[in-house]
């Protein structure tokens, strides 16, 4: 018959309420990085549950597997990706956000409810004897016996997936790379000549030189093509107004 | 303290990966949040090993993890795929079907 | 039954010419004309060969047999491609390819300045062919094979110049009158499969003596439908006038001498069934009877030459049919009418085209007049059919026609009375009409426009005409001589009865006939040859000349009882398709449309609002589980 000890109890009504908390954050921030970083909290919780419930092999492989490979994977794709207006949180379909919201905790109150009346006929019994020679002993007796075949049959399903990522992402060039030469006719036979000499670089004739600070055009307007379109779609662009002399010293001093 | 909170804590978690689903619009965000529901399904799982007394929960627990990650690979790459085509990774702005 | 293995040339001859002709194109131009008449006379001396084999057995082995392959065979019902020749196909055969080959002749001269000639001689082949499979073939399912060959061969000849809506409109009209006859003739090889079992003129001539009399009525009346049709017989007549459209030599060969007498063949081919069944048998002489007076009536009122000599056809085929329903007595003089028809016919439409060459292709006599002085050739052929057709002797017509009526006239009883004296009556319009032809085109005066410039064809032409005119004064004479073409043929027809109670002597019919010839010339000679002639057909005539001008009205009463209603027939099935079935198709579309329309407003297009159906769809299931489990 399972007793939890103190320390679990403790644990979990320390943790339990962090991980939804960070869960429901993960709604509510504005950007895709934060998500990020709160599931990964959300998953390292659920692996310290994992260990504490018995499943030592399962909670580091949460942590090596979920937490060490695929948020990171899921961090690259979003550096890839970048940032634009998805990010948003206002709702563009109107209704649905009641709707999904009403829905949700409908849904969450009967599930609760109906875990609250289940029964399950006998007390929790515990791994104590199951796990009697180690949990990773026995999981591995476990499958490398009863589910071997479903073990073979997953890593198919492994080295699909991974033929079918290199699918997708294979992108086949149907024109030639432009050359050097031909960007340049490109640029002068343009609609404006404006470009042919290169774009602007950021911070130039500016008290500042950094990549986030627009050049400043001769009238002393800011050069918008001068900024990449990344940093400009974020918002993480500076005023170069700012960055203006409030009074500039003409006088010119002899050097004796 | 009863082995069943571990299970309400799964069916919150669960709630609001769906929620999450179809509020947020950008794709990394939704993706991120079926992982979180399906995190929850294995909380419950390894629960259930526990209260049964067997390790076949844990086993099948095992076997989300690893079909899980195939997801995500093929996932991301389709969302990137998405991405280099159309310069968006919200969901909606593939809304193709529609026409 | 001997067979053989040479009969399936006579069909294969010309049947490869037109395949030639048609599939080498243009290529073939130069000399198309001359393959096709060589292969048709090919065919000709193969019948010839056989007709000398054939006198060269004992009678009772002169039918040979061949067969081809198996065509049909569905359990115990078998029909094989085979032919017969036998004493009465070999008559048609050497007609059809003598009489083909001399109008193949005659074609390459009249044809020559036609650009499509290479076409026409195509047809001309494909018509010989299937007319000859159709005489030859050994079942009623073999002859409805050459029965359709030779209605598409006549359809595509009188469309021959389609060019000219009027003449495309005419092989129209030809092809589906036809068509109500080969139903006739489909409904009886049915009705034969159904209640004889069999469709071989073999089989079905033995079943006939055990079959019961309504299911051979049945069977006689349908042949006499397909007859009608095939041969322009009352009541589908009016397609044969407007045949005339195709070019001459077609009217000469197909409406004339061949093709329109397939429906006396086939009643004389199906003689064991109308045997066993006299009321198809009445029916089969009242046709004959009334199409003979119909035609002559319409031949004194044509002005158009080919449309008189259409005339005049249906009104010697109507004798053709009046003999062959007069049992075994008539059966070998409708086919020696037919035969001797077939000469002085075909020799006088060869004799208009040749009035037509010479005049600019005008076809109206009252433009012509005189032309004896400037076509003594065509005049004396002309005239030599002239005098076959009246029944003058010692020429064709007067052996063949005088048998017919004289049968009639002891066909016993009221019924022969009356059907001798329409025959006779017939015989003096036809004289009356013939010699209107004669008179208005050869003998009065001239009334021609100016830019005609009457003159004789060259020498293919008139050498055929002269060979046929030859046939139309020996033939009658050489069929008759010793019963020579009666005896010929019992094997087929069966055994005349002889003895039988004689109302009229020959003599005496012969006497009759002549007088009324003489009466029928002598009025034509004096209201044409010296009364005048006006170059435009008079309008204020009588009722009765005004209705023999439109065919007797066949036209106006085809028009008036199945055109109109048809019409208003499909028209009313149009509406009750367009608004009943296509609405109900309609109204499902529609329907199907509206709630498409309605529930695509849920299809939004976004993969959040199908998330947020799947949300829904989980809470109605995790709810039906909550009350399940109450």
């Amino acid at each position: 018959m399972l007793t939890i000890q103190t320390p679990e109890a403790v644990m979990f009504w320390v943790l339990a309420p962090v991980a939804v908390l960070a869960a429901l954050g993960m709604l509510l921030v504005k950007k895709a990085v934060h998500s990020a970083l709160l599931l990964a909290w959300v998953m390292i919780t659920l692996a310290i549950f994992y260990i504490a419930q018995d499943a030592l092999f399962l909670g580091i492989v949460q942590i090596v597997v979920y937490t060490g490979a695929v948020m990171m994977l899921f961090l690259f794709i979003l550096m890839l990706v970048g940032v634009d207006a998805s990010d948003s949180l206002t709702e563009t379909i109107p209704g649905l956000r009641p709707i999904a919201i009403t829905a949700a905790v409908g849904f969450g109150g009967l599930l609760v409810s109906l875990i609250g009346r289940a029964t399950l006929g006998h007390g929790a019994v515990g791994l104590d004897s199951a796990n009697g020679a180690g949990n990773v002993q026995a999981l591995a007796k476990l499958l490398f016996s009863t589910y071997v075949w479903p073990f073979e049959v997953v890593s198919a399903l492994l080295i699909t997936a991974a033929l079918g990522a290199m699918v997708l992402a294979h992108h086949q060039r149907t024109v030639a790379r432009p050359t050097q030469r031909e960007q340049a006719i490109a640029r002068f036979r343009g609609d404006s000549l404006g470009s042919a000499a290169g774009l602007p670089n950021p911070g130039v004739f500016a008290r500042h030189n950094a990549v986030d600070v627009p050049a400043l055009l001769p009238d002393g307007s800011a050069a918008p093509n001068s900024i990449s379109a990344t940093l400009k779609a974020r918002g993480d662009m500076l005023d170069s107004a700012q960055f203006e002399l409030g009074e500039v010293d003409n006088t010119v001093t002899e050097e004796k | 303290m009863n082995p069943y909170n571990y299970l309400y804590v799964a069916g919150l978690l669960f709630t609001i990966g769906a929620i999450g689903v179809v509020i947020r619009r950008n794709a990394i965000v939704v993706f991120m949040c079926v992982e979180l529901m399906l995190n929850a399904a294995n909380l419950t799982l390894v629960t259930f090993a526990r209260i049964n007394g067997t390790l076949d929960g844990q086993v099948v627990a095992f076997f989300t993890m690893v079909v899980a990650a195939c997801e995500v690979v093929v996932g991301l790459a389709i969302i990137v795929t998405i991405y280099r085509s159309r310069r968006s990774a919200s969901v909606d702005d593939a809304s193709l079907l529609k026409r | 039954m001997v067979t053989s293995t040479s009969l399936v040339y006579l069909i294969a001859l010309p049947l490869f010419g037109a395949a030639i002709l048609l599939l080498a194109g243009r290529r073939s131009d130069k000399w198309g004309h001359l393959l096709a008449t060589a292969l048709s006379a090919g065919s000709f001396g193969v019948g010839l060969y056989q007709l000398s084999q054939m006198l060269s057995r004992p009678t009772a082995e002169r039918a040979i047999t061949q067969k081809l392959f198996s065509w049909i065979a569905v359990g115990t019902f078998k029909v094989d491609a085979g032919l017969l020749l036998d004493q009465l196909s070999i008559c048609f055969v050497l007609l059809i390819t003598g009489v083909g080959t001399l109008i193949h002749i005659y074609s390459i001269s009249y044809m020559s300045h036609d650009e499509n000639r290479r076409r026409f001689f195509a047809y001309l082949n494909l018509f010989i062919a299937a007319m000859l499979l159709l005489v030859l073939g050994n079942s009623y399912l073999n002859l409805y094979v050459g029965w359709e060959g030779v209605g598409l061969a006549s359809y595509l000849l009188i469309g021959f110049w389609n060019q000219k809506p009027a003449y495309a409109t005419a092989s129209k009209k030809a092809f589906v009158m036809n068509r109500v006859g080969d139903m006739g003739l489909s409904f009886a090889i049915m009705i034969s499969f159904a209640t004889l079992g069999t469709v071989s003129f073999a089989g079905v001539q033995a079943a006939s003596h055990t079959a019961s009399k309504a299911a051979l009525t049945a069977i006689g009346i349908m042949l006499l439908v397909a007859a009608t049709g095939k041969s322009a017989q009352f009541p589908l007549q009016a397609w044969l006038g407007d045949a005339m459209a195709g070019p001459t030599p077609v009217s000469a060969l197909i409406h004339a001498a061949t093709m329109v007498t397939a429906g006396v063949y086939l009643i004389v081919r199906s003689n064991f069934i109308f045997d066993a069944a006299p009321t198809a048998q009445l029916l089969v002489v009242i046709v004959g009877a009334i199409t003979l007076m119909f035609g002559a009536l319409v031949g004194t009122a044509k002005d158009d030459i080919k449309k008189a000599l259409a005339a005049s056809t249906m009104s010697q085929i109507g004798y053709m049919i009046l003999g062959a329903g007069l049992g075994p007595a008539g059966y070998a003089f409708a086919i020696m009418h037919l035969l001797t028809h077939g000469f002085f016919k075909a020799g006088m439409f060869l004799g208009a085209g040749s009035v037509m060459h010479g005049m600019n292709d005008q076809v109206d006599m009252r433009r012509y007049g005189a032309l004896r002085k400037f076509m003594p050739i065509t005049f004396a052929t002309f005239g030599l059919g002239y005098l076959a057709i009246i029944g003058v002797p010692p020429f064709a017509g007067f052996y063949s026609k005088d048998a017919i009526i004289e049968t009639a006239f002891n066909a016993g009883g009221v019924k022969g009375i009356l059907l001798g004296s329409t025959a006779l009556l017939g015989a003096a319009i036809t004289a009356f009409y013939m010699t209107r032809v004669m008179v208005l085109t050869f003998t009065s005066k001239e009334r021609w426009e100016d830019d005609q410039h009457p003159h004789e064809s060259p020498l293919l032409m008139w050498i055929p005409m002269a060979i046929l005119a030859i046939g139309s004064v020996t033939t009658g004479f050489l069929f008759t001589r010793g019963h020579a073409l009666v005896h010929w043929l019992t094997p087929v027809v069966g055994e005349r009865a002889e003895g039988g109670k004689v109302l009229l002597q020959p003599a005496v019919v012969s006497g009759l006939a002549l007088v009324a010839v003489i009466i029928g010339v002598a009025i034509a000679v004096s209201k044409y040859q010296l009364g005048k002639v006006d170059s435009v057909a008079p309008q204020n005539v009588s009722v009765f000349t005004r209705i023999a001008r439109k065919d007797l009205m066949q036209d106006s009463f085809n028009e008036a009882v199945f055109m109109k209603p048809g019409q208003a027939l499909t028209a009313l099935l149009v509406k009750g398709d367009d608004k009943v079935i296509d609405g109900a198709v309609r109204g499902i579309a529609a329907t199907a449309l509206g709630t498409g329309s309605t529930l695509r407003r849920t299809q939004t297009g976004f993969a959040r609002s199908y998330a947020a159906f799947i949300l829904i769809g989980a809470i109605v299931l995790i709810a039906a589980i909550w009350v399940v489990t109450q």
